[in-house]
């Protein structure tokens, strides 16, 4: 009667599985490589249902009709050589079949030989960087989700954490080459619709391919601890067809050398505390507070905090190091290569003025560029 | 095996028992807690590590709760990231090291003198100090998370430059523990091994060895190759962050995939490591309750030697992502691969030994059965993870966590529960509960699948593992799953009914309460005197 029970309960939950909108296979994807891996997922699949089927099929078998509540008298066979070199002979000729079809899969997977265009992925505490070899183009990618939809202050967006400020963005019919590494921790770059998950490892790099044949935007997520928010640092690539994507390739290359100027402009302008506070706050809350927290209090024993820091409270010069060069060795890492001299002598002025730090100390991007030289 | 005969009487007439008040009279346990912190009596010894282990269960457990209460919605609503963090690492190391490995440590001690008629096991002394190091290690791991900055937060692998750099301060107390669980695991080891070889009763030869005691030897074996190696690691992630070497940190020469390397090399044979006392386990009750002897004994020992060999040469399976060269990748599928056939011999056996048998489904069959079915299906998932270039896709996502649940707690947990129902006739003198023993059985076999099954879907569809908040299209799947899991966590409650029960009372047992069962064991009363088999019994 319980057993009825039961089976009725976990019958209940198979169409709650069937209703979701969650594919419940892996998906194709859209590279050749990707699908000959959903093949080959497929192919092992049935396989070992087949196998399932034999075995447990036996297994009921002799469950409903040998039961001693049947009359059932036990036999007294208790070897046969014959079936016993029969059952180790047959998996190990299926296992053959398996391992040529993933053989090829592999090699094939594993030639990075004769692409046209190299990108290097980086990883960080958590975020992703990307740099196209020659090109002249780099920029970091952060998770975009506000931080009141993962509170659940808002609703959550369609795509909750797979979104990012600026994803990376590759032609369609070619062979694009990532090398991916990482500035700290180990993390791993997945993105399931390539079927690419390579591990991003501290002072290493690793190489990897894709040859994407549709254009479309595709998200994957960070594969391997990296700390407190390895659950926050997704992945999102744009995949363009080659013209729109020489054009977009072309305008950030206008672009980075326009920030370029703009960054030397900024160096003679002085701001007004005003206005340093609300961009230092906006720079704060996107670069830093991940780490030492929204409210400036960091979390005691991982990150200190900013508020009554002696460093923040103290020597100016110190804390701009801190920032600008980052401390090796630690989580803390540099934001030179991410900000810019204007938004580092906003965060820094932020800093040491927010939650009753009250210096009064105001910090212009021409102090960040003086500092160091 | 069906040709023991008892020179000395060892049965119901009670000369044993003769013995036993003999015994006592020169030397009596002390009563109270000192019985318990001086024993050094093999059923004493085996009973405290059950009691550990199950204590472990339910602490690892309740953190596993905590996990699947953060994860049963999207959104951060319980925990923060870092705290979230904390309990997969503890859950992980507490499962692994606190719950399983003394389980099995625990059955080893009660079960293995009484299957080959030794009086106890051959180092007593050390026996003793094995166990009571334990509870230390674990005060020290579980208390650090209450220090500032929390306890291990990277995970049960602890990979470098995460656990050094990147750690919190409570990280020695981690390293210090896990150096504790290793002693006590090695000399556990090396005591069965000791036993095992020498305290055999006269005319005991290997190939009547019962499987529980062999496979636990092969178990001691692969204990004694890998600890150090755990322990090595351990060590040089202690003296990277604290003593300033670089081993695994690039600036410095290092290399953090040598950390994997060297975890795996200890971490694969780990999992074998709570894998094979189960096959002995399943070997012994498949028979019994199939009322037909094992089929294929001694191929079901070659297949564990061939498995304990074969576990040195895939650890680095767990690494493909990590960007090893190609033909690296081609020999560790390969050998990978090829496990599954000692594998799949130990199935096959067990299922021809339920053909044509006269089966009977007493609580410790339905465990085992459904073993046999949930095993096999992790066995399926780790064939498929073996596949590299589908690994690519499967690792690091709940895919791999439903893999290692199938084979580790419908695996490894499911027989040790098995184990206990099988024996605890022969450790209490009562039988314990049918009905309950049932109940719990059903409600933990539906839970369980509610629980891991889906957690298929989830890796499949892109959901990484050790992650406290997901995408949206993750949310309806992680619901059940969290139902599952507070469905099983509350039927193990039951569980402990059952035990406590079968202690306070309940019908008397026989010597021998199971009609097909054979063994040594059996041919002692029940419950087992403290001190059994003081002359050892001759096999003819
Ligand atoms: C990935 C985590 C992380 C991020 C992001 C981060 N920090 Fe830090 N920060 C740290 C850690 C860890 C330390 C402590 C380093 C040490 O061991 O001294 C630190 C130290 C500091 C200090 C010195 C405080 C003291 O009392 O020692 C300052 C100032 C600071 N960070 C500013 C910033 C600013 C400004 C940003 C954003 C632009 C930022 N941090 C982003 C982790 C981080
Ligand atoms: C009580 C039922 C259990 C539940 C509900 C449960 C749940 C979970 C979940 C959800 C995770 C994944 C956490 C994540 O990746 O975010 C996990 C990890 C893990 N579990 Fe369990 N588990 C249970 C029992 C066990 C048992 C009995 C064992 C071992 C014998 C075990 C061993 C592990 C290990 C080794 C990990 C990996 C930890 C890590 O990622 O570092 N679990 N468990
Ligand atoms: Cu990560
Ligand atoms: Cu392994």
């Amino acid at each position: 009667m319980k057993q009825l029970w039961c089976g009725a309960l976990a019958l209940l939950m198979t169409p709650a599985i069937l209703a979701t909108e969650m594919p419940l296979n892996m998906t194709e994807g859209v590279t050749d490589i990707s699908s000959r891996v959903y093949h080959l997922h497929m192919t092992i699949l049935y396989i070992c249902c087949a196998i399932g089927l034999v075995v447990f099929g036996i297994m009921f078998y002799s469950m409903i009709y040998h039961r001693k509540s049947k009359g059932a008298v036990a036999a007294n066979f208790h070897e046969s050589t014959k079936v016993e070199i029969l059952w180790t002979i047959i998996p190990f000729v299926i296992l053959i079949g398996m391992a040529i079809p993933a053989t090829t899969t592999l090699i094939a997977m594993e030639d990075t030989n004769d692409a046209a265009l190299t990108i290097k992925v980086t990883g960080s505490q958590w975020k992703w960087h990307y740099s196209y070899f020659d090109q002249g183009v780099e920029f970091y990618s952060l998770l975009s989700t506000p931080r009141d939809q993962i509170e659940g202050d808002a609703p959550k967006g369609e795509y909750y954490l797979l979104e990012v400020d600026r994803p990376l963005v590759v032609p369609i019919g070619r062979k694009v080459r990532f090398l991916v590494t990482s500035d700290d921790v180990i993390h791993s770059w997945w993105v399931p619709a390539f079927a690419i998950k390579k591990d991003a490892n501290p002072g290493f790099i690793n190489e990897t391919w894709t040859h994407i044949d549709k254009p479309g935007i595709y998200r994957g997520q960070c594969a391997e601890l990296c700390g407190k928010d390895h659950g926050f640092m997704p992945i999102v690539v744009e995949a363009l067809p080659e013209a729109e994507f020489e054009a977009w390739l072309a305008s950030q290359q206008q672009q980075a050398s326009l920030d370029v100027l703009e960054a030397e402009a900024s160096l003679a302008v002085t701001l007004e505390i005003e206005e340093l506070m609300l961009q230092g706050e906006q720079v704060y809350l996107t670069y830093c507070a991940a780490c030492h927290q929204p409210n400036g209090m960091g979390l005691p024993g991982a990150f200190p905090a900013m508020k009554d820091s002696p460093i923040v409270t103290g020597d100016i010069s110190a804390h701009l190091e801190m920032v600008i060069n980052g401390k090796p060795g630690t989580a803390m890492q540099a934001f030179n290569k991410q900000l810019t001299p204007q938004e580092i002598a906003a965060v820094v002025t932020y800093e040491r003025n927010a939650w009753g730090n009250d210096t009064g100390d105001i910090i212009q991007a021409i102090d960040v560029n003086q500092h160091g030289q | 095996m069906n040709t023991l005969t008892q020179e000395n009487q060892v049965s119901m007439d009670g000369s044993l028992q003769d013995d036993h008040n003999h015994d006592d009279g020169h030397h009596a346990p002390p009563s109270g807690i000192m019985r318990w912190l001086l024993t050094t009596n093999h059923k004493d010894i085996g009973t405290l590590y059950l009691w550990f282990s199950f204590i472990m269960f339910l602490t690892g457990g309740l953190m596993a709760m905590v996990i699947r209460a953060e994860l049963f919605q999207p959104g951060l609503q319980l925990v923060d990231p870092n705290f979230f963090n904390q309990m997969t690492t503890v859950h992980g190391l507490v499962m692994v090291f606190g719950a399983v490995m003394p389980a099995f440590t625990g059955l080893a001690n009660w079960m293995i003198p009484m299957m080959i008629g030794a009086p106890d096991m051959a180092l007593p002394r050390m026996n003793n100090w094995s166990f009571w190091i334990l509870p230390f290690a674990f005060i020290i791991l579980l208390s650090s998370l209450f220090m500032e900055g929390g306890g291990p937060n990277f995970g049960w692998t602890f990979y470098a430059p995460l656990s050094t750099e990147y750690s919190p301060d409570s990280t020695a107390l981690f390293v210090f523990s896990i150096h504790i669980m290793g002693i006590s695991s090695i000399m556990g080891a090396i005591n069965v091994i000791v036993t095992v070889i020498n305290m055999r009763a006269p005319g005991m030869t290997w190939m009547k060895l019962p499987l529980f005691a062999w496979t636990w030897l092969i178990t001691a074996f692969l204990l004694i190759a890998v600890m150090p190696v755990l322990a090595g690691a351990v060590t040089m992630v202690l003296t990277d962050k604290y003593f300033g070497t670089s081993f695994f940190e690039a600036a410095g020469g290092g290399d953090p995939v040598m950390f994997q390397h060297i975890f795996w090399f200890f971490g694969h044979p780990e999992v074998y490591i709570m894998i094979l006392p189960s096959f002995g386990i399943m070997s012994a009750i498949i028979p019994t309750f199939s009322r037909k002897k094992l089929f294929g004994y001694s191929s079901m020992v070659y297949a564990t030697a061939s498995i304990a060999i074969l576990s040195f040469l895939v650890w680095a399976h767990h690494m493909f992502t990590t960007g090893m060269p190609v033909f690296a990748e081609l020999f560790f599928m390969y050998c990978t691969m090829l496990i599954s056939v000692p594998t799949g011999v130990k199935i096959f056996n067990w299922v021809a030994t339920m053909w044509k048998g006269s089966l009977t489904f007493e609580t410790p069959m339905l465990f085992a059965i459904s073993f046999l079915v949930l095993f096999t299906i992790g066995g399926f998932s780790g064939l498929m993870l073996a596949i590299t270039p589908a690994d690519f896709q499967y690792h690091d996502t709940y895919f791999v966590v439903a893999h290692f649940h199938y084979v580790l707690v419908t695996g490894a947990i499911f027989t040790i529960m098995a184990a206990v129902y099988y024996w605890i006739p022969k450790w209490t003198g009562h039988m314990y509960n049918e009905r309950l023993g049932k109940l719990h059985f059903w409600c933990s076999v539906i839970s369980v699948n509610i629980l891991f099954f889906p957690m298929h879907f989830l890796g499949l569809a892109g959901m990484p593992r050790r992650i406290p908040d997901y995408a949206i299209q993750f949310a309806d799947v992680n619901q059940i799953v969290s139902i599952g899991g507070f469905a099983f966590g509350l039927s193990q409650l039951i569980f402990l009914v059952v035990v406590i029960k079968c202690i306070r009372g309940g019908e008397k047992a026989p010597a021998k309460p199971w009609e097909g069962a054979e063994g040594l064991e059996w041919e002692i009363p029940s419950p087992a005197p403290y001190h059994s088999f003081t002359t050892p019994p001759v096999i003819k």
